[in-house]
């Protein structure tokens, strides 16, 4: 991919207009691989499908006039004995975080060309998006076993069985298509494959993006379910 | 050899081009076979539309006449026609169709950036329509619930296609939604990153930038139409209550507790309002290029254009509950919204005055495309300025629910988006298929279909001031209404039988250019934006033969003095012909 060349050779011009100038300049507008751009612009708009579904959510939780679960004691969970609150949570959002940050090295040593290195690290972190992913059907589990259901909610609203599933349900999708995705291409950094793609490597940090806006999206359902 | 992809190869190296006819014509990833493969289909299901518009209006003419059409029939066909033009049809046809075909032409790549997802994303469109026509064929038919889709009642029994219908169409919306974020990641992409050396965006022609700014819009917007529809899914499928409140229905209670309707409206009309802009900025973009090329003038205006383009595009997002204003929502709201929807028409009628400034003295060609653009002109006026009325809370009470508003939308974005997809196929048709059709039949097509929408519509204002309803399946014996607002509803009739029949015009001139049309020139519109450029004619895959084009000046180079054409294109040198107006 060719590196932008501002064509038209004149003084670029100061202030507002040069940076209009800057960015409508010929041939591409960012420096950066299509795949990149195309990542970012994808991630835009699957943010405004998260928020909808958040701010659905929140309005169904206003509107009802039935009590709302309170989330110290529905996302309890047994040890030693004790009731821990969000105990699960906890240690669900600990490995969500900790695998963005094994993707982020991964994506260092991708642009060292490390490999061997690269691929652990994608395949570390895939595999901790999988346990995560195993706890949340864990934590699914437990709540259906307890009686709450899409439709209906013995702690109280029905709304809470309702978007608690319907959004984490979402979310984890997003968390397996990402674990596959990160599969794909830690095998095929493994094989060699993107050697012959000039800047192959990229594609471990458009990974990475994926990945990470993953966690932050998680941060936010972490917040709006469980901490209010 | 190192690897450059396809959109972004300088010279033509040894690529594969496809050679069976299946790689050619049907798994094709040639953005231009992928445009037409939308723009066909696009057309095909609007027929069934329009079709279905034929019947409704034969039962409102003539109430009584036709025994086949039942209250039930009515309602779905008023919802399948709404949702398929303007979704299946208009949304398609500009974004997948036009976007498809000019992106990368105007912009001289050799493609979109990436062929194979552009693929895929037609292939989910067709799967989208296939599943949207099923619906037509379940078990108690395709949903009756109005194009808005509003619970309660698009759930609740009583409702048409209240079963397998209104899944059947919550599900080919979501598949459409995918189909259109596939098309669009590609279409934005390749405007951003892959245009050709000299077009920076200040230099782009505007239908690329009314196409790209919709995108953006799509992307957007859609999102909260998916969400709505999930929602509404799962409400109907695993009684949850997001939109459903404890209601009772027909004597049983169906178990819903404490949800929203209102919530509902907001989502679908967060989407709503800029899928309005979705479909009129490739208008607005096609228009403004169309009226330059035929009246040989430049465009007046390029920046403020450029600029309306995307203020209204900013601005379409912070309007949509005016369409809600007697839904009960807080009264302050309908204060602010009123105020954005009044700020929108300033950049809108900037926008229609540089078009009217643009033919002010243009060597002005009344060829078949110059004249659905100036009729576009007219129409976009007309239900413009009715929005304005609308747009106040205080004149919209009254209004709301009536004729008047279907007189509005029907101006405003039916007839005028697609009067710019009649010119647009005329303009662009030599192009596509090297041939030219019949410059008169195609002017018979344009008057009878101006006239006749205006003869269909400008009544319509007028049963709406009287309180004639909309969506209704008859009227009755009603107090209010005088005889003749029936003898007006079988004038409108009549009239809409002849524009449909119209139409025949257009596709008889069409498969007669196909056929045993003569051959075009490469550029018989003397136009200077690039796709008529191409050394094939039509282009070939991969679009610019041996070397990219370069390009050297805007798009709209027409008359300048001092050159011996009254045209000149995009890629010709700095050094070899006077530059205009624009850079
Ligand atoms: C010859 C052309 C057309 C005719 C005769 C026609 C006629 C009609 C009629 C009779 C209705 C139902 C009014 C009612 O009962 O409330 C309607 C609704 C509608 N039409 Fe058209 N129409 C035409 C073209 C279009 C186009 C091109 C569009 C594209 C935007 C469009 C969009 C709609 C929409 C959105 C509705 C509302 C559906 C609803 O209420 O749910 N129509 N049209
Ligand atoms: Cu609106």
């Amino acid at each position: 991919m060719s590196e932008a060349v501002l064509y038209s050779g004149e003084k670029e011009a100061e202030g507002t207009e040069g940076l209009i100038e800057d960015w409508s300049r010929d041939k591409q507008v960012f420096g950066v691989p299509w795949g990149k751009a195309m990542m970012w612009i994808f991630l835009l708009s699957d943010t405004f499908i998260f928020s909808c579904f958040l701010v659905g959510y929140m309005s169904a939780r206003i509107a009802t006039t039935d009590p709302w679960p309170n989330p110290s004691e529905v996302f309890a969970l047994e040890a030693f004995g004790y009731p821990v609150p969000l105990l699960l949570i906890a240690i669900m959002t600990f490995i969500l975080i900790t695998s963005s940050g094994t993707m982020a090295l991964a994506v260092n040593m991708g642009y060292r060309k490390n490999k061997k290195a690269t691929f652990w690290l994608m395949f570390a972190t895939a595999i901790l998006g999988a346990s995560f992913v195993g706890m949340q059907a864990f934590e699914w589990s437990k709540l259906i076993a307890e009686g709450v259901r899409p439709w209906e909610n013995p702690f109280g609203a029905a709304q809470f069985g309702s978007s608690f599933f319907m959004i984490t349900g979402f979310h984890g999708m997003h968390v397996s298509a990402g674990v596959i995705y990160l599969l794909v291409v830690a095998f095929r950094v493994k094989n060699g494959f993107y050697d012959k793609v000039p800047d192959g490597y990229k594609i471990v940090e458009i990974a990475g993006l994926y990945w990470h806006f993953v966690d932050l999206v998680w941060v936010f359902i972490f917040a709006f379910f469980y901490l209010w | 050899m190192s690897y450059v992809a396809f959109a972004d190869r300088d010279h033509e190296q040894d690529h594969h081009d496809p050679d069976t006819f299946i790689t050619k014509y049907v798994w094709s990833q040639d953005h231009k076979v992928i445009a037409i493969q939308y723009g066909i289909t696009a057309i095909l299901v609007g027929l069934i539309a329009l079709g279905l518009s034929v019947l409704m209006r034969l039962q409102l003419g003539f109430p009584n006449e036709y025994s086949f059409i039942n209250p039930e029939n009515y309602y779905q066909f008023v919802t399948m026609h709404g949702m398929i033009m303007v979704i299946y049809l208009l949304t398609a046809l500009f974004l997948g169709g036009f976007g498809n075909y000019l992106i990368p032409l105007m912009c001289g790549s050799r493609d979109m950036v990436f062929p194979y997802l552009n693929m895929l994303s037609y292939w989910t469109y067709l799967l989208s329509v296939i599943i949207l026509i099923a619906s037509f064929f379940v078990e108690g038919g395709s949903t009756g619930a109005g194009w808005t889709l509003y619970p309660p009642q698009a759930i609740s029994p009583g409702t048409p296609g209240v079963d397998l219908g209104i899944i059947l169409m919550l599900v080919s919306l979501a598949v459409f939604i995918v189909a259109f974020t596939m098309g669009g990641l590609n279409y934005i992409t390749t405007v951003l990153q892959a245009r050709c050396k000299g077009m920076t965006l200040m230099r782009m022609p505007l239908s690329v930038w009314g196409i790209f700014i919709a995108t953006v819009l799509g992307l957007l917007a859609f999102p909260a139409l998916l969400v709505s529809a999930i929602m509404m899914l799962f409400d109907k499928t695993l009684m949850t209550s997001f939109f459903m409140p404890a209601v009772s229905s027909m004597g049983v209670d169906p178990g819903y507790t404490g949800g929203s309707p209102i919530l509902f409206q907001h989502l679908f009309w967060f989407f709503g309002h800029p899928e309005v802009y979705i479909v009129a900025l490739p208008a607005f973009g096609i228009v403004s290029d169309l009226l330059s090329t035929h009246a040989r003038k430049n465009i007046f205006g390029y920046r403020m254009m450029v600029w309306a383009i995307i203020v209204i595009g900013g601005l379409s997002f912070i309007v949509w509950a005016h369409h809600m204003y007697v839904s009960g929502m807080n009264p302050y709201f309908g204060f602010f919204f009123a105020t954005t929807t009044l700020i929108i028409a300033v950049p809108t009628a900037i926008k229609v005055y540089n078009w009217v400034l643009t033919l002010w003295q243009g060597n002005i060609h009344l060829r078949v495309p110059m004249l659905f653009s100036i009729g576009f002109i007219f129409t976009f006026i007309h239900g413009g300025l009715t929005g304005l009325f609308l747009g106040n809370v205080t004149i919209d009470l009254p209004l709301s629910d009536t004729y008047f508003v279907v007189a509005h939308f029907h101006m405003v974005m039916g007839v005028s988006p697609v009067l710019v997809v009649f010119g647009a196929i005329y303009h662009w048709w030599p192009k596509i298929t090297g041939k030219m059709y019949n410059e008169t039949l195609g002017k018979w097509h344009f008057w009878m279909t101006f006239l006749g929408t205006y003869a269909i519509y400008l009544p319509m204002h007028y049963l709406g001031f009287a309180g004639v309803p909309r969506r209704y399946f008859a009227m009755g014996n009603t107090d209010f209404l005088p005889d003749s607002a029936q003898d007006l509803n079988a004038a409108i009739t009549i009239s809409a039988v002849f524009v449909a029949a119209t139409q025949l015009l257009f596709f008889i001139n069409m498969i007669w250019s196909l056929k045993s049309g003569p051959k075009s020139d490469p550029n018989p519109w003397d136009a200077t934006t690039l796709e008529w450029q191409t050394p094939d004619h039509p282009p070939k895959h991969g679009n610019w033969g041996h070397e990219l084009p370069e390009v050297h000046r805007w798009a709209y180079d027409y008359s300048v003095p001092g050159y011996e054409d009254d045209f000149i294109p995009q890629n010709v040198a700095a050094d070899k012909a006077p530059v205009g107006e624009g850079h």
